[in-house]
């Protein structure tokens, strides 16, 4: 059996309209609507004082309390006397309880609807002054790397460890697995071209060169990006919304030396010998391919690989390794540093690192190859 | 006390979130050696005023002097240099997650003395004793209760014994043994080290027993309407709203 509220109104005199309530108001019950009340007032517009009887009350809890701030919304608007002695004592000192603060108008935030155009243009504008702001970001990283040359920098060495630890060591199994597929996926699309003209044996030089030149730097960074970006931008993220930043500005110390920094320092570091590990990885995924499937000879298929890779794809990989490490660790740690003081504000930072590192890593790629075309190497 | 020369003057300062000014026309004084009050309901800006003062959040209008100095209007160098010679307690503890209580305190000493590691381990034993957390020394932020993070933000705070201490809401969270514990230590830490305080409290019993100093900010009126010793201001005032502050809403 639900538990009901009664509600029942009389008029004792043409201005006064009496509301009586009885039996259980108690949320989750059924219980008259306060437009009920409404409905009544409007059809009496004489009526100028409401007042209440609950001696039939039995019980009741915020079920009672919501009728009744509706009740003297809508009674406040008409400019009728909401007389409150017939309420119970408790439920009376609750709702002055509820009025004693006036809602503050302001505070709540404008719900604007803007114009297309409008819109617009505040994209815009946002555009070009979050580019400024990544020039900062980069400018002040400079900066700090000006300072650790100098040996002025502020920064824990044990973490620094700690960070190149985590960017190198534990990142090898992902990467292993990722290049080592890479290159078996770049052997066998190969092969099936190159075994129409019978020269299967140049399916090494196209795993080789495309690896050590360009495909093992990319797919490492983005890993890192995935794998790394999100991480320093989450960790920077949470210290901005705990205060810690604040902390460590106040301190007088800065937080681009001390937290990214280290960050932008190990990955530039570990970047480079991650790259080639991970072209051991695909010209190793490449081999299985070859050996295995196209019956080239394991010694053949070397000699092959280490005729074809120069030094100069093997520099030119290595110097994009180092490139997309910086912009890994930049784009996190900025993204981090900007983060907003909240639990999803920190989410969208780790999102909107992970995207500018990938982006970074495409656009600079393009730069650094249109670049090797015109120097001609 | 001995002579009063201002430390940190605050002239017609308008603070605001872009378009949202929450205070406007803030002028009062922060005496050396005083222990200063920020009172206002919850949500009036008192936070936010103490970030202006400690240089993470430029005021919209107006001027904050250190001394002779004018802060805002100083290069970032002089505003590093002023700042550093102050300690922060922040309303969340702030304490660097990452690290040991240990080393939270320790990182403004290995930043900015040349203690060996031997007196830093000392001197981080001591000041965790002085908040009441003696042999805290090896745990993480996280593994300590919201009113220990508190008490351990403090220690940090005073690692350098600064010139001037911000505490932001310190006792809030704290049982009251605890908190009359923090009220003693910041009145010893004055008498001792004439460090100025600029607390944020709603502890009537703090204000009351430790202040020598507050200003008051009224959200209703949007700007500060009293400035002085609370004690002076109960027995004065005749501003409603103080009154009520004052008084726990008690007698209107
Ligand atoms: N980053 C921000 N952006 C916009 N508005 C803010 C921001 N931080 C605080 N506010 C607003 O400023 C007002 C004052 O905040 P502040 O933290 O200074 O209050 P407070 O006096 O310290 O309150 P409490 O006693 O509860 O700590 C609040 O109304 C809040 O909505
Ligand atoms: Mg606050």
């Amino acid at each position: 059996m639900t538990l009901r509220g009664e509600m029942f109104m009389e008029q004792p005199s043409a201005e006064t309209l009496k509301v009586i309530l009885a039996g259980h108001w108690k949320l989750g019950g059924e219980l008259p609507k306060a437009d009920k009340v409404q409905q009544r007032l409007e059809s009496r517009p004489g009526v100028r004082h409401l007042v209440f009887d609950t001696r039939g009350l039995a019980d009741w809890d915020t079920g009672l309390l919501t009728f009744l701030v509706n009740v003297g919304t809508f009674c406040s608007q008409q400019n009728i006397q909401l007389n409150r002695d017939g309420l119970p004592p408790g439920a009376k000192r609750l709702l002055e309880l509820a009025a004693a603060v006036p809602e503050k108008k302001d505070a709540r935030k404008a719900e604007e609807r803007v114009s297309f155009l409008i819109y617009l243009g505040n994209e815009t504008v946002n555009f070009f002054r979050s580019a400024g702001q990544l020039l900062e970001f980069i400018g002040e990283a400079v900066i700090a790397v000006r300072r650790l040359v100098q040996g002025q920098a502020q920064y824990r060495r044990a973490d620094l460890g700690l960070i190149i630890q985590a960017v190198s060591a534990q990142a090898l199994p992902i990467v292993s697995l990722i290049c080592f597929l890479v290159g078996l996926i770049l052997a066998f699309i190969g092969a099936i071209q190159l075994q129409l003209f019978g020269a299967q044996i140049y399916v090494a030089d196209l795993v080789g060169i495309a690896m050590v030149r360009l495909m093992a730097a990319i797919m490492t960074g983005i890993v890192m990006a995935g794998r790394t970006g999100g991480a320093f931008a989450a960790q920077l993220g949470t210290m901005q919304v705990n205060q810690e930043i604040d902390a460590l500005k106040t301190l007088g110390i800065s937080p681009i030396e001390f937290l990214v920094l280290p960050r932008m320092l190990a990955l530039a570091l570990m970047m480079p010998l991650l790259c080639l590990y991970a072209n051991v990885m695909g010209i190793l995924g490449g081999m299985v391919v070859g050996v295995g499937m196209l019956d080239i000879g394991f010694i053949q298929y070397y000699n092959q690989t280490a005729a074809a890779v120069g030094l100069w794809n093997l520099g030119i990989g290595l110097f994009s390794g180092t490139v997309f490490g910086v912009i890994v660790a930049l784009a996190g740690c900025m993204r981090g540093m900007q983060c907003g003081r909240s639990a999803s504000a920190v989410g969208d930072a780790a999102t909107s690192a992970v995207v500018t590192a990938i982006v970074g890593i495409i656009v600079s790629t393009a730069v650094i190859t249109i670049l090797c075309n015109f120097l001609g190497i | 006390m001995t002579e009063t020369a201002a430390h940190i003057t605050v002239r017609d300062l308008t603070m605001a979130y872009g378009d949202f000014v929450l205070m406007r026309d803030l002028t009062f004084t922060i005496n050396r050696g005083d222990i200063f009050i920020i009172m206002g309901g919850s949500g009036c800006g008192k936070s936010t005023l103490m970030t202006i003062l400690m240089g993470l959040k430029a005021p919209a209008k107006g001027k904050v002097f250190y001394g002779e100095v004018d802060f805002w209007g100083a290069d970032p160098q002089t505003r590093n240099r002023i700042i550093r010679r102050s300690g922060v307690m922040y309303q969340s503890g702030a304490l660097w997650s990452s690290m040991t209580l240990a080393e939270n305190i320790a990182l403004p000493l290995e930043t900015y003395t040349n203690l060996s590691p031997a007196q830093i381990r000392e001197v981080v034993k001591l000041k965790l004793a002085l908040v009441g957390m003696a042999g805290f020394e090896e745990f993480y932020p996280a593994e300590i209760s919201g009113g220990m993070q508190k008490r351990a933000g403090i220690a940090r705070a005073m690692a350098l014994d600064p010139e001037i201490l911000f505490f932001d809401e310190p006792s809030a969270g704290l049982d009251p043994v605890s908190a009359r514990r923090l009220d003693d230590l910041i009145l010893e830490l004055r008498e001792s080290l004439g460090t100025t305080m600029v607390v944020v409290t709603h502890e009537l019993a703090s204000i009351f027993a430790i202040g020598n100093n507050s200003v008051f900010l009224d959200v209703s009126q949007r700007t500060m309407t009293a400035t002085g010793n609370p004690n002076q201001l109960l027995a004065e005032t005749r501003d409603p709203n103080l009154r009520l502050f004052l008084t726990r809403g008690e007698q209107s």
